[in-house]
This record gives structure tokens, C-alpha cells and sequence, in this order.
């Protein structure tokens, strides 16, 4: 797998790492010249010194071979140019931009470039890990307006050993699987939650607090 | 004064060009606002300037809504940064369905690509050769030429 990276800093140099140790050939494009000889000599890539938006350098940077684009430059005008001309005019079948203002991501989405934001990813984990720790996993979907929850049934749990038509959920949130001892099941008002199960739930953001109590009780 | 047909303008970057398309279209009775990170190239609005001034950064969809990108009419996108013109010019375009949409692009590779995009682009530089070289067809070039 050949990889592009168009950034600087230390996030390139360590992603940089752990991509070659995996195997992947790495080209960096960075426009400073100083941090390009420095790269080169600490990483085992191939460093390429020039604009990541311009088509020669990516051109020059072996575009039309690669597998994937990662554009992790501090602005999001450049982030969304360097993957637009690595996908339409080169062909690379996964770009990928930072989106350094939270909003941009949505934005690059609509205009067809896969983005990420570390604010978002980085505010989710910390709400994931200081909220309740029988939830195991939060993962937003269709731009955050939905959320799908991993929920442990603690022994604590007021819907352990109760059948699933007994939890009166409100509107719009959903029981999609319950996995018991490592098997999915997808439950139907007859099947019972027992402790120890974990369970996926699908709520919108305005319920998802309210459903989560009536999962695992009120606690603090 | 307002004119009866007159156009709700956009235009990002008031440098040079920015502020000179400012002047022009709100003398002539549109409204115009222009959008520039740096508050001191306000300065190049002539005083008789009638539209609104939005300091801030373009690439953040906040301040596009701010200067209500919505109600756009025409959208110009003059800024020094090809790709800061091209993103602003795609968010108005694609996103906010502006009806008229330009973006100035110095480099003519990036230019060819987006009008594949459907971005509708002014390159001074394709402009400029032009000119220069339609100068050297015509002859005119050639007229002090030494015997």
C-alpha cells in the first residue's frame, strides 16, 4: 500500500512511523525545506519538498500510484484541495482531509472528500470515558443525528431479566442487537436482557440521555 | 440608492482587485459586502462604499453564513490563496446553490481542474499570456523590430 501524507510536524513524523512498520511505502510532502532534510533523514520515506496543491508535486510524489491521500495541513482550504486533486485528477481511491474547524468536516463531506476532526474525535472520547462506564462505545452517525450506543448490563441494571417488550423506550430509539456470551442476537419483544449482556442501542442525540437511564438506572 | 434590479454581491479578499469590484458594484447601486481576515485592507473601500464589512476567515462556514451567503446573488472570490478561492468558491456553489459563482486561480493546472468541477474560474495568468501572445500574432510586437 502506497500512502501520501501532505503535512508537518510531529503527527506526520509518528504517523509516518507506524505506517512503514506496517509495511506501507510512505511519501511525505512538506513545503518547507529545513523540515523536509530533517524528515528525510529520520524517517525511512521518501520526502517529497514542495506545495501539496500543486499537481506537479503530486505528480512528482507518484499521486497516480498511491492508495491513499492523507492531508493533515494546519489550514482547511489547502487540506480540501490536496484531496480533491488527489482524487479527481489522479485517480487515489481513498482521500482523506483534517478538517481543523469541527464545521469544515461536513462540509468537505458534501463536497465529496472524506473528513475527519480531531476536535470532534478527541471532545467524543473524553465525554465517552467521564460518562458512565457501563458505556463501552458512542458512535455518531448521519452527521451526529444519530447515536449508537454499546451498553453493559450491569448487575445494577433496572432492565436485567426483564423481556424486551417490557422496557418502554420512547420514541424513535431502537434495541438493534444484544450480544450474549459472544453471539449476536436480534432481540424481539419476547427475548429477556439478562446481566452480563451488552447491547446496541440507536437513539437520536434529543433521547439518548433519557434511554441510557432506563438501561443502566440512575447513577452517578 | 438602490436600483430596482439590484444584486445581493459577495466578495472574498479585499485586496486590490476585492476592494476595486467593491467600489464599482456599489457605486453602480448594489449591495455589496466583502469578507477579509485582515481589517486594515478596508481601508482601499473608497469612502462613498455603501455595502457591508465582515472581518473574519472565509474558509470558516460561520462567517459565510454570517455575511448571508444564502441570499447571494453573485459570488466573487479574490484572495491571494487559490485554494482558500476554490473552497469558498465550491462551499457557495455547491452548497449555498449561488447562482453566480467566480473564483480568480493564478495556477492554470488548478484552474483546468475545476472547471471540470464546474467552477466556474478567471486565471490572470492564462489572461495575461494571452494577451502577450495575441501581442506577438498581431505583429505589433514586431514593429520596432531592427532591419
Amino acid at each position: 500500500m502506497k500512502v501520501l501524507i501532505v503535512g508537518s510536524g510531529k503527527t506526520v513524523y509518528f504517523l509516518c512511523k507506524s505506517f512503514t512498520a506496517k509495511g506501507y511505502e510512505v511519501v511525505i510532502i512538506n513545503r518547507d525545506h529545513q523540515e523536509c532534510v530533517q524528515l528525510a533523514r529520520q524517517v525511512s520515506a521518501t520526502v517529497v519538498c514542495g506545495d501539496g496543491s500543486d499537481a506537479n508535486t503530486l505528480e512528482d510524489a507518484g499521486a497516480m500510484y498511491a492508495d491513499a491521500m492523507l492531508a493533515i495541513t494546519p489550514n482547511d482550504q489547502d487540506n480540501l484541495i490536496i484531496c480533491q486533486l488527489a482524487a479527481i485528477h489522479f485517480g487515489v481511491p481513498r482521500a482523506v482531509a483534517l478538517a481543523n474547524d469541527p464545521e469544515n468536516a461536513e462540509v468537505f463531506q458534501q463536497l465529496g472528500i472524506s473528513a475527519f476532526s480531531t476536535t470532534h474525535i478527541i471532545g467524543n472520547l473524553i465525554e465517552q470515558r467521564a460518562s458512565l462506564e457501563q458505556v463501552i462505545n458512542l458512535l455518531p452517525v448521519g452527521e451526529g443525528r444519530v447515536n449508537v450506543t454499546e451498553i453493559h448490563l450491569d448487575e445494577a441494571s433496572p432492565v436485567a431479566g426483564s423481556a424486551l417488550s417490557e422496557v418502554t423506550l420512547p420514541k424513535s430509539a431502537l434495541v438493534a442487537v444484544v450480544i450474549r456470551e459472544n453471539q449476536p442476537i436480534v432481540p424481539r419483544g419476547d427475548d429477556r436482557l439478562l446481566e452480563g449482556d451488552r447491547i446496541v442501542i440507536i437513539t437520536l442525540p434529543e433521547n439518548h440521555e433519557q434511554v441510557l437511564k432506563i438501561f443502566t438506572g440512575s447513577r452517578k | 440608492m438602490k436600483m430596482k434590479n439590484s444584486l445581493y454581491i459577495i466578495i472574498v479578499g479585499c485586496g486590490r482587485l476585492g476592494s476595486y469590484l467593491a467600489n464599482q458594484l456599489s457605486r453602480v447601486g448594489h449591495s455589496v459586502v466583502v469578507i477579509d481576515a485582515d481589517e486594515q485592507t478596508f481601508n482601499d473601500l473608497s469612502p462613498d462604499f455603501s455595502g457591508f464589512r465582515v472581518v473574519g476567515d472565509a474558509t470558516r462556514i460561520a462567517i459565510l453564513k454570517e455575511a448571508k451567503l444564502k441570499q447571494a446573488d453573485v459570488f466573487f472570490a479574490t484572495t491571494h490563496w487559490d485554494n482558500v478561492n476554490l473552497m469558498v468558491a465550491q462551499i457557495a456553489r455547491k452548497l449555498f446553490h449561488v447562482p453566480h459563482v467566480l473564483a480568480r486561480v493564478f495556477d492554470p493546472h488548478r484552474e483546468e481542474i475545476y472547471k471540470q468541477l464546474g467552477i466556474e474560474t478567471i486565471c490572470p495568468t492564462s489572461v495575461a499570456a494571452e494577451m502577450f501572445l495575441m501581442a506577438v500574432a498581431s505583429g505589433k510586437a514586431g514593429e520596432g523590430k531592427k532591419q
